[in-house]
């Protein structure tokens, strides 16, 4: 049993490493992304997911395989991405995931093409799948410094953003922090995407932020618990995703998603608001 | 006018350059009920829209002259009934006047919330998560969390849709109680009577505003009359409103350059204290 689930993350370094990186990233991805999916935009994350790529293209094509000029490229990519789709949605008709559509799509055939240019296919997949088991101390300082950051702006803009996902007309009605905390939040989902993408490729990244928040909301029908058991859900899905990969040598990102994907269809069938809890319940009822 | 909340000059408000507030001159007394009636499309949840301010006014102003702080309750509310809210958490935001962004709320603060609860007969609700509430039940908890916004200025936009007879009583004790707080308060209504028994004021509009004053003068026959024979539809190549017409005969941003001039209407209110002009 130990020999099994610690001795790992005793005796390898690297092992430590993507331990504490892929833990750090839970703490800011995942309640991120609880409010992705309560703002129905959870397609969004996957979106600009592909956006950060030609971003981080650039950074690889001027610097290598490097983490800081990649990551600050996925950034600037990400974010004018993000305000691009936000604006027209905000200041035209048309909705937001049309013009994020469009914006990502004109964003991924960019880095697609750039990384295209120099470099040969592995390297693609570097960039798409990421290696948790490869985190240098810049990268680990760098999923730090995002986690902090996160749950920081997270804490002092709660109610705002809270409000705009509950009632974002009474919002606009009583503040004008409507739209600043709407760019806000997409500048948070950016910055955690940016953070993942080095540990589980900029394809995956999306996946520790979605998925432990889609398993959450069968159990919760609040948002402060919900957040909360998301990222108790991230962890336990990175521990038993690195346990996985180590003992029957399988690439780390995948497993850890997939850890996390097992955990959301356990949830939509045991979950208390899962499907056999729902069905259940419909054969009695109180009288009032 | 020391005593105006609300002072509208010249405004119109629309969509497209089409106006759906035409030249709106007047102004909302501090303190007043006033009853925003007229047909569908008439200009009365833009005129809200308005002074809200989440629709800038096309052309003249609609100034808040006291700073008055508004509590708004849209007709279409953009409210996520599917967000894991308790009714609880919905009714303060109501607070947010108060409290803002990062202030805590005191136990006078949740008493408060309380007792707003209980005065639109939804005590004991307080955990129901939203999406079990019924639709005259949501609206109830709409009504306490404008209670708890404690503003000057109340706007209601159809706020008796879709609410069974009881609770409209209810709902009109509390508007009635808001006005006895000497609050400023404009209700849009569709059922006349109503406004007969309740409001003293009435705006009857139809793009252009009809008339405007007491209820009863408001509510003549004539001026209903009026009213009805607007016509909803914009079209495409209506002449365009020229600003030197604004004050007199003219008409139209791009209005229905037809039927509507023989009545050679008068809808400039430069100040509606004086008494209603009902044509």
């Amino acid at each position: 049993m130990y020999d099994f689930l610690i001795a790992p993350f005793l005796e390898f370094g690297f092992m430590q490493r993507a331990l504490g990186g892929s833990l750090m990233l839970s703490l800011g991805a995942c309640p991120v992304g609880v409010f992705l999916m309560l703002r129905r935009m959870s397609l969004t994350g996957d979106a600009m997911a592909h956006a950060i790529l030609p971003g981080a293209a650039v950074g690889f094509l001027f610097f290598g395989l490097q983490i800081v000029p990649m990551t600050i490229g996925g950034l600037i990519a990400g974010v004018i991405v993000a305000m691009g789709a936000g604006a027209v949605s905000r200041f035209t008709v048309q909705k937001e995931d049309a013009s994020m559509a469009a914006f990502y799509l004109i964003s991924l055939a960019l880095g697609v093409l750039m990384v295209s240019l120099r470099g040969s296919s592995v390297d693609l997949m570097h960039v798409l799948f990421g290696t948790v088991l490869a985190l240098n101390n810049e990268a680990l300082g760098l999923i730090a410094a995002i986690s902090v950051i996160t749950l920081i702006t997270l804490v002092i803009f709660w109610r705002a953003i809270v409000a705009e996902c509950l009632d974002p007309l009474f919002l606009r009605s009583v503040s004008g922090l409507g739209m600043p905390v709407h760019f806000i939040f997409l500048g948070l989902v950016v910055l955690n995407l940016v953070g993942g993408f080095q540990a589980l490729g900029t394809l995956l990244s999306v996946g520790l932020m979605m998925l432990p928040a889609a398993a959450a909301r069968f159990w919760s029908t609040r948002v402060e618990p919900m957040c909360v058991l998301a990222v108790l859900i991230g962890f336990g899905s990175c521990i038993a995703g690195l346990l996985l990969s180590y003992h029957a040598a399988l690439p780390s990102g995948p497993a850890i998603i997939l850890s996390a994907g097992f955990v959301y269809l356990v949830s939509t069938v045991f979950g208390t608001r899962g499907v056999i809890n729902m069905r259940m319940r419909r054969h009695h009822h109180r009288t009032a | 006018m020391t005593d105006a909340c609300l002072t509208f000059r010249d405004l119109t408000l629309g969509y497209n350059s089409h106006p759906a507030v035409h030249h709106l001159n007047g102004s909302v007394k501090a303190g007043s009920l006033t009853a925003v009636v007229g047909a569908n499309g008439s200009g009365k949840s833009t005129l809200m829209k308005g002074i809200v301010g989440v629709l800038k006014p096309m052309a003249g102003s609609c100034s808040n002259v006291r700073n008055a702080r508004i509590a708004y309750l849209p007709q279409q509310s953009e409210l996520d009934r599917t967000f894991p809210a308790r009714v609880v958490d919905l009714v303060s935001l109501g607070l947010w006047p108060r409290r803002g962004l990062l202030g805590r709320y005191s136990q006078q603060d949740r008493d408060e919330v309380s007792r707003a609860l209980m005065a639109v007969g939804l005590k004991g609700f307080e955990k129901r998560p939203i999406d079990t509430l019924s639709g005259g039940q949501l609206q109830r908890a709409l009504f306490a969390r404008v209670l708890v916004q404690d503003a000057e200025l109340i706007l209601l936009d159809e706020p008796f849709n879709a609410v069974d007879a009881k609770t409209i009583g209810d709902l009109v004790q509390l508007i009635k109680r808001w006005h006895g707080e000497s609050r400023t308060v404009m209700v849009v209504v569709h059922d006349l009577d109503l406004v007969r028994e309740h409001f003293p004021e009435t705006l009857l509009l139809a793009r252009n505003p009809i008339a405007w004053g007491a209820t009863k003068e408001t509510l003549r026959p004539e001026n209903l009359l009026r009213a009805r024979r607007f016509d909803e539809a914009w079209h495409e190549n209506a002449p365009w409103c020229e600003p030197d017409h604004g004050h007199t005969d003219g008409h139209a941003h791009a209005h229905d350059g037809h039927h509507h001039h023989e009545h050679g209407e008068t809808h400039d209110f430069p100040d509606h204290e004086s008494g209603p002009r009902a044509a």
